[in-house]
Parts: structure tokens; sequence; C-alpha cells
């Protein structure tokens, strides 16, 4: 079924065919849409709960409530929301619960703006709660994704009993694109061994708790979570290269601006410069080896993104100094033009910083 | 004529309080407050349709003396993960328990949104007027003029505000069915305090609000006192400003 539909809704949609059990969550600009499409939808078709908590803090801890009977669950924020989440987000990586959480992101620092960003990608992939954690993040760049993602991160947070994030942005969020659906799922009603749903007489209580008050447990905890993560980057590394066969330079970036910076390497190509787009679509774990692997061949890096230089970092570990990398950023809500991208770009390889 | 010796098992520990040593200290109300839930829950034999909902707060060990299903909440939110739980379970029983810091401090926006929402879960709320946990602090519901750590001098209204009546709050709430106050200082308040959690656990299958159950307790080792001086204490001061007894009983003709 092909669809032209919003970023929001399509993720809305794409939890209602996944089977998703329930959705906790709170309105904010620029991702109201999700609450009010499941209001609308959800209930009757498949049964799944939506429930508009008091606040993010509430849904966040509603979600480590439902998410540990076992049961596919989700929220979504944008960014304010998505920081009063943190704490909870860290209750739910330590205590091993698979559950979706979507940041549609908005500009910030504070309160900020409701146009689109990517300034949340340390709070996302270094950990924005206490403790050492991870969650998966998948950073769509079209609708089509944003539905495609819903299904692979609930598919993600069960095999490995951890939080999956779908980083994303108010643009994505409110565009509309042709989205084709996979088909309606069947909601599970199988009972996970380790779930909260009542003790029977032949098993011993199950117990979901982030609390390991000894230290040594608690270090075995984190010992086995860091083998976990270790799992998560060898197995589901995602990227997307563009015309990087032949490129002179790469574009990195993540989301919706590699689509922006696909253009300017078109624009660059029609002028004789060859230029490729790298697109990390998980960014934990993070593409280190595959952006390392075309350092032979290329003369440098541009990154950019929509905030003062996030993922740049990471860019520059996977590169480890073998080629300049460079940086074109836009702030406070603002969405950079292909012309200003490859204007950047001129500028860096006539300055010779490139 | 033969002669038979008849023994009689006038007390048993029920099943679901695990036999392990509780970590809570000498007199405290909790170890009493949770074999009376045991005690209900292994009574109506629903061990198997039950979900606890720990706390943050010197009862945040409370999945390890009850051998049931538990998630343990980050401080203040049980009623918000207990929300989630009943509400992707609604055939189950769920319940929290919370102490005042965790419930009227930092979880009072939880609390009354999940009891105005009258989610159909029991809440079960222990009151000792202090934090016990982290040594003795202000709580929301210490007295005027009680001493803490934080209030060195005694709570002073003007200064720190005054001591919160949350369950006369919450009985104002439209979601909520059964709102009582009771104590297990005495043996006849702890038979109170058991029909009082049996009717929390029982109100559920009816699907009409929360059910909120306060124990006013003591505690002390941070009241500084022997447990027999803080029961008394108790007596003459915390239930004075708490007042024993049903706040918000069901309509009989519902009930």
């Amino acid at each position: 079924m092909i669809k032209l539909m919003k970023g929001n809704e399509a993720l809305a949609e794409a939890a209602i065919r996944v089977g998703a059990d329930a959705y906790f969550g709170y309105p904010i600009t620029p991702q109201s849409e999700v609450l009010e499409y499941l209001a609308r939808e959800a209930g009757e078709r498949t049964g799944m709960v939506v429930l508009q908590a008091e606040s993010e803090v509430a849904s966040i801890n509603m979600v480590y409530g439902a998410a540990g009977t076992g049961k596919k669950v989700w929220t979504s924020s944008s960014s304010p929301g998505i920081s009063l989440m943190q704490e909870g987000i860290s209750y739910i990586a330590s205590a091993e619960l698979p559950c979706l959480i979507v940041n549609v992101q908005r500009g910030g620092p504070g309160l900020g703006t409701i146009q689109p960003a990517q300034s949340d990608y340390f709070q996302t992939v270094k950990g924005g709660g206490h403790g050492d954690y991870k969650m998966i993040v998948l950073a769509p760049a079209s609708v089509q994704e944003m539905s495609d993602f819903v299904k692979l991160s609930f598919e993600l947070a069960f095999k490995y009993r951890n939080p999956v994030m779908i980083l994303t942005d108010g643009a994505l969020g409110q565009m509309m694109e042709k989205v084709e659906f996979f088909p309606q799922q069947e909601r599970s009603t199988e009972i996970l061994e380790w779930s909260t749903v009542g003790k029977p007489d032949d098993r011993d209580a199950n117990v979901i708790t982030s609390l390991h008050i000894k230290p040594d447990k608690m270090e075995e905890i984190n010992i086995h979570l860091q083998a976990k993560y270790k799992l998560i980057e060898e197995n589901e590394i995602l990227y997307e290269e563009i015309m990087c066969e032949d490129a002179d330079y790469i574009i990195t970036a993540f989301g919706l601006v590699a689509r922006i910076c696909t253009k300017a390497a078109e624009l660059a190509r029609e002028k004789g410069l060859k230029v490729g787009v790298f697109r990390p679509i998980s960014l934990f774990p993070f593409p280190y080896e595959q952006i390392m692997s075309h350092t032979s061949r290329i003369k440098g890096i541009l990154d950019v993104e929509m905030n003062a230089g996030q993922m740049i970092e990471d860019v520059k570990l996977s590169v480890e100094g073998k080629v300049p990398v460079e940086f074109h950023g836009r702030m406070g809500g603002i969405v950079p033009s292909p012309d200003e991208i490859l204007e950047a770009l001129e500028n860096y390889i006539a300055g010779g910083k490139l | 004529m033969s002669f038979e010796m008849v023994e009689t098992k006038v007390f048993e520990k029920t099943k679901s309080l695990l036999d392990t040593e509780m970590h809570y200290c000498p007199g405290c109300g909790h170890g009493t407050a949770h074999r009376l839930i045991a005690e209900v829950i292994d009574e109506m034999d629903i061990v198997e349709d039950t979900i606890g909902v720990a706390p943050v707060g010197c009862s945040v060990f409370a999945y390890n003396y009850l051998g049931m299903d538990f998630s343990q909440a980050a401080h203040g939110r049980a009623s918000a993960v207990a929300t989630g739980i009943k509400r992707v379970l609604p055939d189950k029983y769920v319940f929290s328990y919370q102490g005042d810091g965790d419930l009227a401090a930092i979880g009072t926006g939880e609390t009354i949104h999940t009891c105005n929402r009258g989610e159909n879960i029991l809440i079960i709320f222990i009151n000792n007027g202090i934090y016990g946990m982290t040594g003795g602090q202000m709580a929301p519901t210490t007295l005027p003029n009680m001493k803490s750590t934080t209030s060195p001098f005694g709570r002073d209204t003007k200064d720190m505000g005054y001591p919160l009546k949350i369950t006369e709050l919450i009985a104002e709430l439209p979601g909520t069915y059964y709102v009582t106050r009771q104590s297990v200082h005495k043996p006849l308040n702890v038979r109170r305090t058991k029909k009082a959690i049996q009717k929390g656990f029982e109100y559920q299958k009816l699907n009409k609000g929360t059910c909120f159950v306060e124990i006013v307790s003591n505690c002390p080792s941070n009241w500084k006192m022997t447990p027999v001086e803080s029961n008394d204490w108790m007596d003459e001061h915390m239930l004075a400003y708490y007042p024993l007894g049903d706040i918000k009983v069901p309509n009989p003709k519902e009930a």
C-alpha cells in the first residue's frame, strides 16, 4: 500500500502495523501528530494502548513498566521532552528492556525553537542519562525509512533486549512523501520468560530492576552490557554510500541532511568535482571502519550537520588523522541548502584545508 | 484409654513472604506491612496474577521479601510504572508500594495523575514523616517542629512549608475509589490494615478506580527512639495530624 504521508504519521502507522501493544506520550511540537494519529487510528484497528501521560517523565516510566511485561512498547517526543526522559532511558538500558523511543529533534539548547535540528547527537549516541549504557540509534532520511525503521527497531530491541532510538528531526516529521507500508502484523501473545506478568508456581519471581547494591554484582552487570554492545557493533552497522566509488571528496551526513548533501554532490559533479556522500544510518553502532576504508583514495571529508559539529567527532575518530575533516553546520533550526554546502566545500578546497 | 497430643498451629509464615533476613531496622513497620500484603495475596491465591512495583527508599528491596513478579521503579515514578503494567495487562492485579518522599515529594505529579485517571491499581503509601534510607532528612510529611537532619531545629512551616496531607488530597479526585489511612503499630490496627489491603486488591476487579491505602508508620532509627517509644510518639503526634480511618469509601449502592 502506497500513501502520501507526513513522517510523523508514518511512524504512527508503522507502529500500528508492526503490532505495537502500547504507546505512552506527551504532546510536543514538532511531533504531536504521532499521538494524534494513534489516538484516531490505533485503538480500533489493533487495540494498541494509547495513553497521553502527564509528562515525558511519566511516559518513559510507563514505557519502563509496560516494556517489563515483554510487550512491544514505544514513545516519541522532541528534544526538550527527550531530555526529561534521560533518567528513565538509563533505567531501561540497565534493566535491559526492549522498547522504541523516537526523537523528532528541534533546535536547542533550552526551549529553543520548533524548527528542525540535529543537536541531540551527543545526547543520543554518547549517553544522555547516567551510567555506561548505549541505545541502538537509527537515523532515517526519508518518510519511507521512518516507517521501515519502526519495524527494524522493534526487531533489534527484542533481539538484544535494548532500547532503540530513532533519531530524526522536525523537517522529516513534518514533510510529506510517498511511503509504501509493510502488511499488518498480528500483535504477539508470546510470554517472554524474563517478563513480569505474574509468577506461576513453577518458576522464580521475575524482577525488573537496575539496582545491584553490591559493587561486584554491579560490575558484572556492566561487563555483560558492554559485551552486548560489542556484539551489536559487530553485527548491526548500517550505512549508505552514494557516488563514493570514484569520489575525491566525501561528505558525511546523517538523516535528512544526507539527502541535501547528495544534491550538493550532484551539483559538484556537474562542475567536474568528484564528490560522494557517506551516510551513517546506525549512529550506534557507528560505521568507523567503513568510513576509514575510503581514506586511501580520497583527499578529504566535509562533515555537514544541523548542529555545531557533533557527529564530526566520530568521523574524525574513524579516519585516524589520515585525511582532513572539515565541518559545515547550521544551528537553531536552519536547514542548509545544497548550494551553501557546495560553496563550503569549494572554499575549504580553495583554502587548502581539504 | 490412649492419649493423643494435638498440635494446633496458631501462626504460620505465609508462602509469599520469603524466608530471608530483612534489612529493615528493628521495630520498623515495613516488615509488618510486607507480611500483610503477602498474606492477602496468598489468601486470595493471586500470586500468579499479581505484579508489584517497588519504589526508591527504604522499601526499594521489597522484591527481596515478597516472592512475586516485581518492577523496581525510579524515584517517584512507581505509579507511572504501575500504570504502564496495568494498561497492557488489565486483567492482572497491580500494586505499588511507596514511601512519603517517593509518593508525596518527587512523585507527587505521578501520584495525582495516576489517581486522577483512576488507574485500577492499589497504591500502598507508607508515611513515617522522614527519609529513612538517606538517613533522616525532612520528608513532605514531616510534622511541624519535628526535627530531622535537614530541619535540625524543627520544621519551621514558615520556611519549609507544611506537612502534605496527600491522602486527603487524592481522595478529592473522582478517579479514586477507596482511600483509607491505617497503621500497623497495634494488633487491632494490623487487622484493620490487612482488611484495607484486601479491599484494595478485591476492588481492582471492579474497574472502578484507584485504591489508596496509607499506612502511618514509625522510624525508630531516624526518630532516634526505641521501637516502643516510637510507637507511642506516633500515637501522640503523627496520628493527631494524620487521623486514622476511611477517607473515601465506595458508594454502598455500588460496592
